[in-house]
């Protein structure tokens, strides 16, 4: 049975080899026999009509092979790019959905909206013939903040979405929330923005096409999160290509982050344009171009009121929010700021009646989508910094509000007021381990000690909750997905019995070939080295729907236990045939079928090889062959959760905030390889404190110019800015996943921002600071400080 | 015009456009893909390569520089070609999860190598200092650091025996 690596372990990574001497396999790697290079003309305006566009001097330019516009899109009768989700209102109004355009169609909406595509012999013959394009733009005033679209007079987007309104969205019960005010001893309120930010995966988009006119196929290399998505939404609904027709492989993709999980215009722009030119083609973003192309995250305005009676107990949690979606509806766009921000606002507390009003506003910015979090960083921010503000306003300490409202371990199942029913935790248990983790009561000693140095310390909770494993399908239909959501998953045993898995997720740096291998070692006790995943081509992999939403263990991982479920049970019947006993007196462990009781036994590589030379096999009653094929649809999210707790010193000479503690307990479920499940919490943790201290995209009013829109201008975390991270898992299982596991790939990100913040208010409250709007920047805090009538010196 | 080198070992000679950058030259015409462009403003440090055993980021240095110079990338640095051997610090990363998406890593291995030669006995300060012109956006760069101090040790002590 070899080396079996099981739950529980952590292996070294199987991908790590080709990473780590070079030899991995992006996108922009590959070369085609006969590849030409491709080129996007974008629009420079934030809002214009296109008054026309001469092609001639393009089309003349060296090497030039073919100039496409909007114009040949609309000939061609192409469909506009489908968006994934349909919200509707209260009244059951679907939400506005006008088209968007694989190329632009009469009007250009964003800077970076495509106009032309240039297909040249070379990426340099591209680039010179894309400056010689002439565009003639009527250029209009853009409205780039949510606050300014909605305002009466504001330049409109669209002629039919009126004040730019694409959705008025709302959750829960308005009534039971204003009679529960009514009744408040206090209620406090917090006005914040959640800054928008730029996913940033290091490898910038990039997508091959090619024809083949011999059998008619398309071929699509893309940078993608859910290769088969892309092939049925591009497929089916923009290009009116056959399934089975097309290829999309998403080979090695360098990180996602969900700005890799849409169905983009470049991608369908190419695959149309590479028949058209018989020839392949290859396009690669820079990152500037990815900066005005790639779908943004977060870009919230909120106000929200927390009602509490006289001990601290939350009664009813109120939140009006304006979410910015850009200039057209991205594939999950609308989803984002309503069904996975709404139902997250109870958080880990007994909050009885909740409500949340969500405008849904197109803008002249980039089309905003999922980025890793995806509305409940957003909903986690709102109530973990409401709740410090209430904390404050009534005396009571931070840690002891949380307490007082807090979900006992023994009240779940626990059914919130908003949709979602979470199905095991025990926020409290995170909460105890965090304080003592991050030595929480030693803290005064080392206020005392920064202030001594002329520095304000300060220390932030973050006790959160989130959905994920998205998604149960029955329960998203009815919220408005327009797909299902399972995942499916192939066992190949082979008949040496070595094994090949092919499963719908896709893994771009999360270690799924290493997890995915582990969860097949154990159930099937078959040698680690054994297992090979194969994910990321529609032609070797059934479908499926990727890698997002923190779904591809919790998911596509519950696929593949299924499916080695059915190997086994497979192997029973062979072997019962085998070992001339009944079916059910064989059991099956450690890598060998037996006869219960007795010492007859099969290995697995026995029955594989039975199963493939079947001489001796019940043919009448069984088909030969060793594979079976799962599909796997979640009765509920599940819900993973824990205790982040963050210190940061505020040097006031400066306002530079160093983060110098970070300590975080997460409930994940089952830990299949726990450096892993360490690695992917590390990451997202600064992806969070990037949002909180550093990151924020920045449009022009007016002119809808991005000005953040380079790595120059963009601050991305740096190693030098994080301290040593205190990971710690406090696990409750699942209970309704078969592996017990919760997933951990965007709890970093969600609970962080929260925990970063409030320790920076905490910092600064004896200036009588009550919030800081993300980033704080040291301008940010500077300004708060000239303001707040700075004492001499610091305590 | 012609240009000749010293590529990973062996000598080598092309002929490139003057304004050809080394990352494009690498990748596209030597097929030397590992060496990889994550920004076209120098900050992003995907692309870092020797030459003449200093690093540099080959997304802004002009092919004409590489004449009669010493260049190593990724696919130089592990053991012989074809062979599975790799560098200290190729096993540190790979012991202590110092990757994820594998974007950055070759870039992060080249920096981590030539900081690992400057300064032998790296502290964590050092490394988060040295690594400030390469962006991870995958591993939140602990394990990267704990890599790259277990590495340098790891070169150390190859180099003692």
């Amino acid at each position: 049975m070899g080396n079996v690596i099981g739950i529980g372990a952590s292996p070294k990574r199987k991908e790590d080899q080709r990473f780590l001497t070079g030899r991995g396999n992006y996108v922009s790697d590959i070369k085609r026999p006969g590849m030409t290079a491709g080129v996007f003309v974008r629009s420079p305006h934030g809002h214009a009509i296109l008054r026309g566009i001469d092609k001639g001097a393009a089309l003349a330019s060296p090497g030039v092979i073919a100039v496409l516009t909007g114009e040949d899109v609309a000939a061609d009768k192409l469909g506009s790019l489908p968006c994934g989700w349909g919200i509707s209102d209260a009244k059951g109004v679907p939400m506005k959905e006008p088209p968007f355009p694989m190329l632009a169609q009469g009007k250009v909406r964003f800077v970076g909206d495509m106009v032309a595509f240039v297909v040249a012999e070379t990426p340099e013959q591209a680039n010179a013939a894309a400056e010689l394009m002439t565009v003639n733009y009527e250029v209009l005033p853009s409205v780039v903040g949510v606050l300014e679209a909605v305002r009466p007079g504001a330049p409109q987007l669209f002629d039919d979405v009126p004040n730019n309104i694409c959705c008025d969205w709302e959750l829960g019960d308005k009534a039971a929330v204003e009679t529960a005010f009514r009744k408040a001893v206090h209620v406090a309120k917090l006005s914040l923005v959640n800054n928008r930010l730029i996913g940033n995966p290091m490898e910038p988009r990039a997508a091959i096409a090619e024809y083949e006119p011999g059998t008619d196929r398309f071929t699509l290399w893309t940078t993608s999160q859910f290769p088969h998505v892309v092939r049925f939404l591009m497929g089916a609904l923009v290009l009116n290509i056959p399934q089975h027709k097309l290829r999309v492989v998403a080979p090695d993709v360098g990180g996602g982050f969900g700005v890799k999980q849409f169905h983009y215009g470049e991608e369908a722009v190419i695959t149309w344009a590479a028949k058209r030119v018989m020839r392949p083609i290859k396009w690669v973003a820079s990152r500037s171009e990815g900066y005005v192309s790639d779908r943004h995250g977060r870009d919230h305005v909120t106000e929200a009121e927390l009602a509490l009676d006289e001990t601290g107990k939350f009664l009813a949690f109120r939140v009006n929010t304006l979410a910015n979606m850009g200039g057209y509806l991205s594939t999950f766009g609308p989803n984002i700021p309503t069904n996975l921000y709404g139902p997250l606002l109870g958080g880990v507390y007994t909050t009885p009646a909740i409500y949340c009003n969500v405008k849904v506003v197109f803008t002249n910015t980039v089309p905003v989508d999922a980025y890793r979090g995806a509305g409940r960083p957003e909903a986690t921010f709102v109530l973990e910094r409401i709740v410090d503000v209430a904390a404050a306003e009534m005396g009571i300490d931070r840690v002891e509000i949380r307490r007082r409202n807090m979900i006992p371990k023994e009240a779940y199942p626990y059914q919130t007021p908003v949709l979602v029913q979470y199905d095991s935790g025990d926020p409290m248990g995170c909460l105890d381990g965090a304080l003592v983790a991050a030595d929480v009561k030693n803290f005064g000693i080392r206020k005392a000690d920064s202030a001594r140095r002329g520095k304000f310390r300060g220390l932030g909770y973050s006790t959160y909750v989130e959905a994920c494993g998205l998604a149960p399908s029955r329960f998203a239909g009815r919220l408005g997905a327009r797909g299902g959501l399972y995942e499916s998953a192939t066992v190949r045993v082979h008949p040496t019995g070595q094994v090949t898995v092919m499963i719908g997720t896709h893994n771009h740096g999360q270690g799924h070939e290493t997890t995915f291998a582990q969860i097949v070692s154990e159930k099937l006790g078959v040698s680690f080295e054994n297992v090979d995943i194969v994910f990321g081509d529609t032609d070797r992999v059934q479908f499926g729907m990727g890698t997002y939403g923190s779904r591809s263990l919790v998911v596509g991982g519950a696929a593949l236990s299924k499916a080695t479920d059915k190997v086994v049970a497979k192997g029973k019947k062979i072997a019962a045939h085998l070992l001339e006993a009944a079916e059910v007196d064989i059991q099956f462990e450690a890598g060998k079928f037996s006869v219960a009781g007795t010492d007859r036994m099969k290995t697995f590589e026995e029955i594989a090889g039975a199963a493939y030379v079947p001489h001796d096999y019940p043919l009448e009653v069984l088909e030969p062959g060793l594979e079976e094929q799962a599909y796997y649809d979640p009765v509920n999210f599940t819900y993973p959760g824990g205790c982040h707790i963050a210190e940061v010193e505020v040097d006031p000479e400066t306002g530079t905030v160093t983060l110098v503690d970070y300590t975080a307990v997460d409930d994940v479920g089952t830990v299949i390889n726990p450096m892993i499940v360490e690695g992917q919490l590390h990451g997202g943790i600064v992806q969070g404190v990037g949002q909180a201290l550093y990151e924020n995209a920045v449009y022009d009013e007016g002119s809808g110019q991005l000005l953040s829109g380079s790595l120059m201008d963009y601050c991305m975390p740096r190693a030098d800015h994080m301290p040593m991270m205190k990971i710690a898992t406090h696990s409750t299982l699942c209970t309704h996943t078969p592996m017990g596991v919760k997933g951990c790939g965007e709890v970093g990100t969600i609970g962080s921002p929260a925990a970063v913040i409030n320790a920076v208010v905490d910092a600064l409250s004896h200036l009588g600071v009550t919030h800081v709007d993300m980033p704080a920047t040291p301008n940010r805090i500077w300004r708060l400080l000239q303001n707040a009538s700075l004492p001499v010196a610091a305590e | 015009m012609q240009i000749s080198f010293t590529l990973n070992g062996r000598p080598t000679t092309v002929d490139v456009e003057p304004a050809t950058l080394v990352a494009e030259l690498l990748r596209e015409r030597l097929t030397l893909t590992g060496t990889h462009i994550g920004c076209d403003t120098s900050q992003c440090g995907a692309c870092v390569v020797h030459l003449d055993g200093l690093p540099v980021k080959s997304c802004t240095l002009l092919a004409p520089a590489l004449d009669g110079a010493t260049l190593l990338t990724i696919e130089g640095l592990h053991g012989a070609p074809g062979s599975n051997q790799m560098h200290p610090m190729q096993e540190a990363f790979r012991e202590h999860h110092g990757l994820q998406c594998g974007f950055c890593t070759p870039g992060m291995l080249m920096t981590a190598v030539a900081l690992a030669t400057e300064k032998p006995d790296l502290t964590e300060a050092d490394v988060r200092h040295g690594l400030e012109g390469n962006i991870c956006r995958c591993t939140g760069y602990q394990n990267i650091v704990v890599s790259v101090i277990s590495g340098a040790a790891a070169m150390n002590a190859a180099k003692g025996e």
